[in-house]
């Protein structure tokens, strides 16, 4: 029997379609078709000024938001040689992290809604909400902050936003004992997600998974650790890893993530100055401060130039690759020296786990795709760009 | 990173192969090299399977439209690590608006969809592989929207390129060119 499931289906992150071939409850053969969500996010970027990518390619994989913006800003900073402040760093590691906190949550609270545990769902929007609050507070906006920017951060932190952070973090770690106590040993999450859609690590590469889908097979790969990036080599934490690449052992290395988060997170807090830089120094990519704009010609005409016709970028390409929290992300950046990028290419994780998805559901039961679903965590802003 | 010593493995491993180092600005983490279009299936082989290189893990493919700039006009880029002896690699290769290049797919599977969007994306055609249909647009879409000379901004009638109601035929017939393995029982 030939079952069509989605576009428009609740399991199915947003707009993934799939054709499912089933024998009795086995599934036979699995096609996915994507593009629903196809925006052309990578050619309009081609139009934009380099400062005006940003909030575009947030809007591409919506729920790690900040975690694109570094990678293009990592990308393009590398292009014109900048080398950020130590507490733009550090403030970034902060973003970066909470970042993967607020989308695991959204992972932990659907996942777990998908598979019949409803509660869980409302438990993790809460502490999410939390996040979202702290958004707001950063940038004003809930969702898409474009608080990292090129050349450092939009503005400096806002007042008492240490005091909500430092909170937030004393509060997470019990709420995820809570959720745990919900899950991790009932029985039926387990019957539902023990050796169910189970990949091996040598699958895992070849198919371009990394991140909590590599790890929960067994693999130690982590950008962080392997590619350092924004001064992460400074930072204690641990790769959390498991071995059966099931959907219970993602479960498992992705709670066990937002508790390492939470740790990265207290050192990055502790190093944070109250007051210092929030963006480089070098007057070609950041405006120049508002006293010397209202009292100096230079700087007047270099913040004219810079929100008028943009910066340009050395001619050249990079990629800096960066762990998302649903694995690598990076942005391939491409310059021909103007003040507009030649060309944007975000390698996106969720691609390659919905082009996967055969391997880890043909031969499972029909019940369980919903279920693999949850644990890849695919975005399909992300998928579609 | 010097990439010598690579080229040099390289050169012996594919004979005939042409390689030269890319300038990137971020060759600290990734270096890269070009590689003539005729090579690029052997090159990827060498170094998924080759003592001291190991690039197991696949990690993207895009390709670059340098129209009306450079001939031949685009880039294909490729990225690949090795996760465990923490080393990333790009391959950069000159192609031509008509000229096919070898799919990567029987090296790294999972170049296939990366493959399909640039297809898709900028028509250029990948040999060997074995699905390459359009993969974000629909299947009935003319031209191909990263391509420098392809307009911003098109006004398009809307259409679907199935009828929302299908015989029974042609349900099949659509179900049978959307199978993914086309080799099992049924």
């Amino acid at each position: 029997m030939t079952v069509n499931m989605g576009p428009q289906h609740p399991s199915t992150h947003g707009v993934l379609r799939l054709v499912l071939e089933l024998d009795g409850e086995t599934v036979v053969s699995v096609s996915p078709t994507i593009g629903f969500l196809h925006t052309g996010i990578e050619k309009t970027a081609e139009q934009k000024k380099w400062q005006q990518v940003i909030p575009l390619v947030e809007r591409m994989d919506y729920l790690g938001a900040q975690s694109n913006s570094l990678a293009f800003s990592l990308s393009v900073e590398k292009l014109l040689g900048l080398e950020m402040p130590q507490r733009v760093k550090d403030i970034r590691v902060l973003i970066a992290e909470l970042q993967r906190i607020s989308s695991h949550l959204v992972w932990f609270g659907t996942h777990g809604m998908e598979i019949g545990a409803i509660t869980v769902m409302l438990y993790a929007f809460r502490e999410r909400e939390i996040l979202m609050n702290l958004n707001e507070m950063l940038a004003g906006f809930r969702f898409f902050p474009s608080y990292i920017r090129v050349g450092g951060l939009r503005d400096d932190l806002p007042r008492g936003f240490k005091e909500a952070v430092a909170a937030f973090l004393e509060r997470l770690p019990g709420k995820l004992d809570e959720y745990e106590t919900m899950l991790t040993k009932n029985p039926i999450w387990l019957d539902r997600t023990r050796g169910v859609g189970t990949i091996t690590l040598a699958d895992c590469y070849q198919w371009g998974l990394f991140g909590p889908i590599a790890r929960a097979a067994g693999g130690d790969f982590d950008v962080r650790r392997a590619f350092p990036y924004t001064g992460y080599e400074t930072y204690k934490f641990d790769v959390i890893g498991a071995s059966n690449g099931d959907v219970y052992d993602r479960y498992i290395t992705r709670v066990a993530e937002m508790r390492e988060s939470v740790k990265i997170c207290l050192q990055a807090l502790e190093r944070i100055d109250p007051v210092g830089d929030f963006q480089v120094a070098d007057r070609r990519v950041a405006p120049p401060p508002k006293d010397e704009v209202y009292t100096e010609m230079e700087a007047l005409i270099q913040h004219f130039l810079i929100y008028s016709q943009g910066f340009n970028v050395p001619a050249g390409d990079a990629y800096v690759p960066v762990e998302g929290p649903r694995g690598e992300h990076g942005c391939y950046v491409v310059s021909d020296g103007s003040n507009r990028p030649w060309r944007v290419h975000m390698r996106s994780p969720g691609l390659m786990a919905s082009q996967a998805l055969h391997k880890f559901i043909v031969g499972g039961m029909i019940a369980d795709v919903v279920a693999v679903i949850g644990s890849l965590d695919v975005v399909m802003g992300d998928v579609d760009r | 990173m010097d990439v010598q010593p690579l080229i040099d493995q390289l050169s012996t491993l594919v004979p005939g192969v042409v390689l030269a180092p890319a300038p990137s600005a971020d060759t600290d983490v990734t270096p890269a090299l070009w590689v003539s279009a005729a090579h690029i299936l052997p090159v990827c082989f060498a170094l998924r399977d080759a003592a001291g290189l190991e690039y197991l893990a696949f990690s993207n493919v895009t390709a670059v439209d340098y129209h009306p700039r450079r001939t031949p006009r685009f880039d294909i880029v490729y990225h690949m690590v090795s996760p465990h002896r923490r080393t990333r690699l790009r391959l950069k290769v000159q192609l031509g608006p008509d000229e096919p290049i070898a799919s990567v797919t029987p090296v790294w599977p999972g170049a296939g969809w990366c493959e399909r969007e640039i297809y898709d994306l900028f028509g250029i055609v990948f040999d060997g592989h074995t699905d390459l249909r359009r993969l974000m647009m629909t299947e009935d879409w003319e031209g191909h929207p990263l391509r420098k000379d392809y307009p911003v901004q098109v006004r398009k009638d809307a259409q679907t390129y199935m009828p929302l109601q299908v015989t029974a035929e042609e349900f099949r017939a659509n179900m049978e060119r959307d199978r993914y393995s086309r080799s099992r029982p049924r």
